[in-house]
């Protein structure tokens, strides 16, 4: 394969990272801090990207939608936060899993009925809109690259609230011992409201920048939410850290494993049932591999500090 | 059955009164075609319901019993149904073959997947079992000689000795119940036999487990096992009600399904699985008549039922709030 | 509680009137929603140019979601049958939900109408005495790209479809009368939402054009990705991937790129022009072929009925006049072949943007004339 095609390919795989990266940012924080699992996930993200759309057609810019659409997020996060998952904090996964996998199903079919059932469009930016030629007859988009930088960005910032903040202090500290803190006469209540609603404004944040590149559709959070499980769980459950280098792994996995697997399973079998079989052993690679690394190491790669 | 001989079952009548519902419910499911729900539809419903009550009931062995919650079910589903459908491709129909091979099947893949997912607990466990749950999707999908992502649609339903005995929907109407309550029978003797007992405890206490001499790990295989097998009954029953057979019986969203039924029946009783399958039946059969947006009432209600009925309907039903992982 | 009792669905006991009940099957949920809205516009509205009637007799409508889920199809489809007592079933977009109802519904013996969903497993050996379609067979559709290709002289194509059957099938139709270079063929899964991968591959190939089959969002993904790789230079040929169902997100992006079809909204017939005109005053969008196809199932449904004279028991003679499909299609020409599928011409069309704003696909050429699915020779109707 030639090294311009190999690059194209890796930049792919980590723009999708990225994506992946803030979506589990905020799953992989508030179990981390709360032991919640939050299927519901997925939904802010897909809220996310309908606030983005909608804000963005109704301001005729790009740059107002995503301004006013952050905001927006938080607010619905916030809302959800009060309304249902305060309730499950004490509870057992099992129960957290199905209450939010309620509110999947009911802010799927909410959208559906609010915007209807089929795909959004949304424009992305001018300024963004052109490409760079990294390779002969293909335009890197210059908003990929953009969605790179804008979550290597994030992933920075992130890291300097946790590790340098007295609010990210907090939230370690609640980490490892929620009774202590609360002890210690820090509100563990509005610790958890505020890592929550942070947490479904980054799911947003990555919704209004995929809007552009993926279709804005009903349901289009679930596939993302089952594939950022994957990085959290690889990652090791409560870790940023690990969280974002699963992300890049996930991501390039799955891109390369995509346009390689296909062309490695040509040396076992003819070229037609190749491409097949290589095709379906590609979208099950990620799963494999994560089962691969929970056998051999089951709390994931980085397990976090006391989680 | 085992069962005589389990300690806590004081006497008849104690039992009676334990076993009271799901004995009710097994005779108001023999009674009802002859009391008037004899027709197609309603028997499609019910063969529906006591199917998905019957892989519940698999399932709730091991959240239930043993503290494992498996987001990948409805993968032995897929291996059960699969199983029909790859011999229905080269002519074997014969019940005494596809049944075994389709139960033996499914456990195969739950021992050899279970091998692997024991090594891992809590979240993780949920989410390595989603994991293989995925990759038995993809590998349906891929089979293009039985349909691939389309599906795949049985010549006939499965034959006994060359007898097609389950073209008649009230024929398998019985062989469903007769399955339902065999399997209900099972899992309730295994959990009441030191096995159970030793599995429970496994749940609610393993570090006790292991340091009065058991390792916790050969039990909770044999229990995937034994889900895993109940599951794929379920799946060969499934396909020989619809006829047709597609990945979407492997999907995640369908173990999904599965757990909701459970929690929603409630992990104080096995028979709460039943109870849980058929109120979720219940539940998308009447709203989706109120409203095509019935998602919009279906998810509040689970909500509400998570934090309002923490012991299921089981608990609910009982009166009192009893501790999960009770006796069965 | 007695669950059980409570758990079946309430009778409603309903004395047989004269009139006539069809069973719509249309999905109505999750992200392919939208194609079931176009079949069922396209179905009711022509049932509103009929005054709510079918061939004379007053006509009702049973909504059937199927949630693309085989199972659930089956289940309520039967219910339909057997409690609601529906007289015909028509609808259906995808293959596979088709394939799952065929059994229950024609050993029942009532009329099965697909307005959207053809595959060849019922064009061949397969064909069913109640069976007919509107549509197509879908490897028409596909193999007339294939033959536009050859006849615009491309010499190497890059095909990209679903890794499922419908995406192999197309795969093939398109080869079998494209005779250039297939330089590769990718496959990627149904639930793809990045086509950037397989993209780049394509650049590298440098081929003459794309073949590619990209229904509902996957399309939408894909059309958007292409322009902004800077590809939109290379010819995007498709099917049922830029349609009016996905137009109003793919927008400017999809403009230019074509598509086959036995139909298009700027066809020049006055059945059309009507449907056309009343369907956008109606319903507010541009409808696309399934909402076309299920307009003409109604009307076909309402010829052969008044054919009967409302004598639906007689199947014999209802089969009869459904064969002889003597209505106006919107389509123009049009005649069942021995396999109850449509003989019919089939166009390359073009995305374009109308006065008004709002995109549509547009004729460029007619490719096949009086086309005959290749499976036809192999049914044997009883």
């Amino acid at each position: 394969m030639p090294i311009g095609l190999l690059l194209v390919q890796a930049l792919n795989g980590l723009q999708l990272g990225i994506l992946l990266f803030l979506v589990a940012a905020g799953l992989t924080l508030v179990f981390g801090v709360m032991h919640f699992i939050n299927l519901a996930h997925g939904v802010q993200y897909m809220l996310g990207a309908y606030l983005g759309a909608t804000l963005a057609a109704w301001t005729g810019s790009f740059w107002l939608g995503l301004v006013l659409a952050l905001p927006a997020a938080l607010l619905c996060g916030l809302v959800l936060e009060v309304a249902v998952f305060r309730h499950l904090y004490g509870r057992d996964h099992l129960s957290q899993v199905l209450a939010t996998f309620g509110v999947i199903l009911f802010l799927n079919e909410a959208v559906r009925t609010l915007w209807g059932s089929a795909p959004l469009p949304m424009a992305m930016p001018e300024s963004l809109s052109g490409g760079i030629p990294l390779m002969p007859g293909l335009l890197y988009p210059t908003y990929r690259l953009a969605i790179i930088a804008a979550g290597l960005a994030t992933a920075l910032l992130l890291w300097f609230l946790v590790e340098r903040t007295r609010l990210g202090m907090l939230v370690r500290a609640g980490a490892s011992n929620a009774p202590m803190v609360s002890a210690l006469g820090v509100d563990i209540g509005r610790l958890f409201t505020a890592v929550f609603g942070f947490g479904a404004m980054l799911a947003g944040f990555a919704g209004v920048l995929a809007g552009p590149i993926f279709s804005v559709e009903p349901g289009m959070g679930d596939n993302l939410l089952i594939l950022a499980f994957v990085v959290i769980v690889i990652g090791g459950i409560g870790s940023i850290r690990g969280a974002f280098l699963a992300a890049l792994l996930v991501g390039l996995l799955d891109t390369l494993g995509r346009s390689l697997l296909p062309e490695l399973m040509r040396l076992f079998l003819a070229p037609s049932p190749a491409r097949q079989a290589g095709a379906a052993l590609a979208s099950m690679l990620v799963y494999v591999v994560m089962a691969a690394i929970l056998a051999l190491r089951p709390a994931g790669l980085f397990p976090a500090r006391g989680a | 059955m085992a069962d005589g001989a389990a300690p806590t079952a004081a006497g008849p009548a104690a039992r009676l009164s334990r076993d009271g519902l799901p004995l009710l419910l097994f005779a108001l499911l023999a009674a009802a075609p002859f009391a008037g729900f004899g027709d197609g539809a309603s028997l499609t419903l019910m063969a529906r319901a006591m199917i998905l009550a019957l892989a519940a009931t698999g399932l709730w062995l091991l959240v239930g019993g043993a503290g494992l919650i498996s987001l990948g079910h409805a993968a032995t589903l897929g291996c059960g149904a699969y199983a029909v459908a790859i011999l229905d491709a080269h002519g074997i129909t014969e019940g005494a073959i596809v049944f075994p091979v389709a139960i033996l099947g499914a456990g195969l893949f739950a021992f050899l997947t279970g091998a692997v997912s024991l090594r891992t607990s809590g979240v993780h466990f949920i989410m390595i079992t989603l994991a293989f749950g995925q990759m038995a999707f993809f590998t349906a999908a891929s089979l293009a000689a039985y349909g691939g992502d389309d599906g795949y649609t049985l010549y006939g339903r499965t034959e006994f000795l060359g007898g097609r005995l389950l073209e008649s929907r009230l024929v398998f109407h019985f062989v469903c119940l007769g399955a339902l309550a065999l399997v209900w029978a099972l899992c309730r003797a295994v959990l009441a036999s030191r096995f159970g007992r030793v599995l429970r405890a496994t749940r609610e206490n393993p570090l006790r487990v292991q340091a009065v001499g058991f390792s916790p790990y050969p039990y909770r295989l044999a229990a995937y096992t034994l889900a895993g097998m109940t599951g794929g009954l379920a799946g060969a029953l499934l396909a020989n009600a619809t006829e047709f057979v597609s990945p979407a019986i492997l999907a995640w969203q369908r173990s999904g399904d599965l757990l909701f039924a459970v929690i929603l029946g409630g992990l104080g009783r096995l028979h709460g699985a039943m109870l849980g399958a058929f109120a979720f039946l219940l539940l998308e059969e009447t709203l989706s008549h109120v409203t095509a947006h019935w998602r919009l009432l279906f998810g509040p209600l689970l909500v509400l039922a998570v934090i309002f009925l923490p012991g299921g309907l089981v608990g609910g039903l009982v009166g009192g709030r009893r501790k999960p992982g009770g006796p069965a | 509680m007695g669950a059980a009792a409570a758990l079946l669905p309430a009778r409603r006991a309903r004395a047989q009137q004269a009139g006539i009940k069809v069973g719509l099957v249309a999905i109505q949920t999750g992200p392919q929603a939208a194609l079931g809205t176009q079949l069922r516009d396209g179905f009711l509205l022509g049932l509103r140019h009929l005054d709510g009637k079918l061939g004379g007799l007053p006509a009702e409508t049973v909504m059937i979601d199927d949630e693309l889920k085989p199972d659930v199809a089956v289940t309520k489809v039967r219910a339909a049958i057997e409690r609601d007592k529906v007289d015909v079933v028509a609808g259906v977009i995808f293959s596979n939900i088709l394939q799952a109802i065929m059994r229950p519904v024609t050993e029942s013996q009532t009329f099965l109408i697909s307005t959207n969903a053809g595959p060849s497993t019922f064009a061949g050996r397969g064909c069913n005495p109640f069976f007919f379609t509107t549509s197509y067979n879908n490897d028409q559709v596909h193999s007339v790209m294939g033959q536009a290709a050859q006849d615009a002289g491309y010499r190497r194509v890059f095909v990209m479809v679903p890794n499922y059957q419908a995406g192999r099938d197309a795969a093939a139709g398109f080869r079998s009368r494209f005779k250039g270079e297939v330089v590769d063929e990718v496959y990627v899964p149904l639930t793809q939402l990045d086509f950037s991968a397989e993209l780049a591959k394509f650049a590298a190939a440098k081929p003459d054009a794309l073949f590619t089959f990209m229904p509902g969002g996957l399309g939408v993904n894909l059309v958007r990705q292409y322009r902004q790789a800077g590809l939109a230079n290379i010819p995007f040929l498709s099917t049922f991937t830029v349609d009016e169902s996905t137009l109003p997100a793919q927008g400017e992006a999809a403009l230019g790129f074509y598509t086959a079809a036995p139909w298009a909204p700027n066809m020049d017939n006055p059945a059309n022009t009507r449907f056309v005109r009343d369907f956008e005053a109606a319903f507010g969008y541009v409808p696309g072929s399934y909402a076309a196809q299920s307009y003409d199932a109604a009307m076909l449904l309402d010829s052969a009925v008044r054919r009967v004279g409302g004598k639906l028991s007689d199947k014999a003679a209802l089969r009869e006049a459904l064969r002889k499909a003597d209505f106006h299609s919107v389509r123009g020409n049009f005649r069942f072949g021995v396999n109850h599928y449509p003989v019919q011409d089939f166009w390359l069309c073009k995305v374009a943007k109308r006065p008004d704003g709002k995109f549509q696909t547009e004729t460029v050429r007619k490719v096949l004339a009086d086309d005959v699915d290749p499976y036809a020779a192999e049914c044997r109707m009883r």
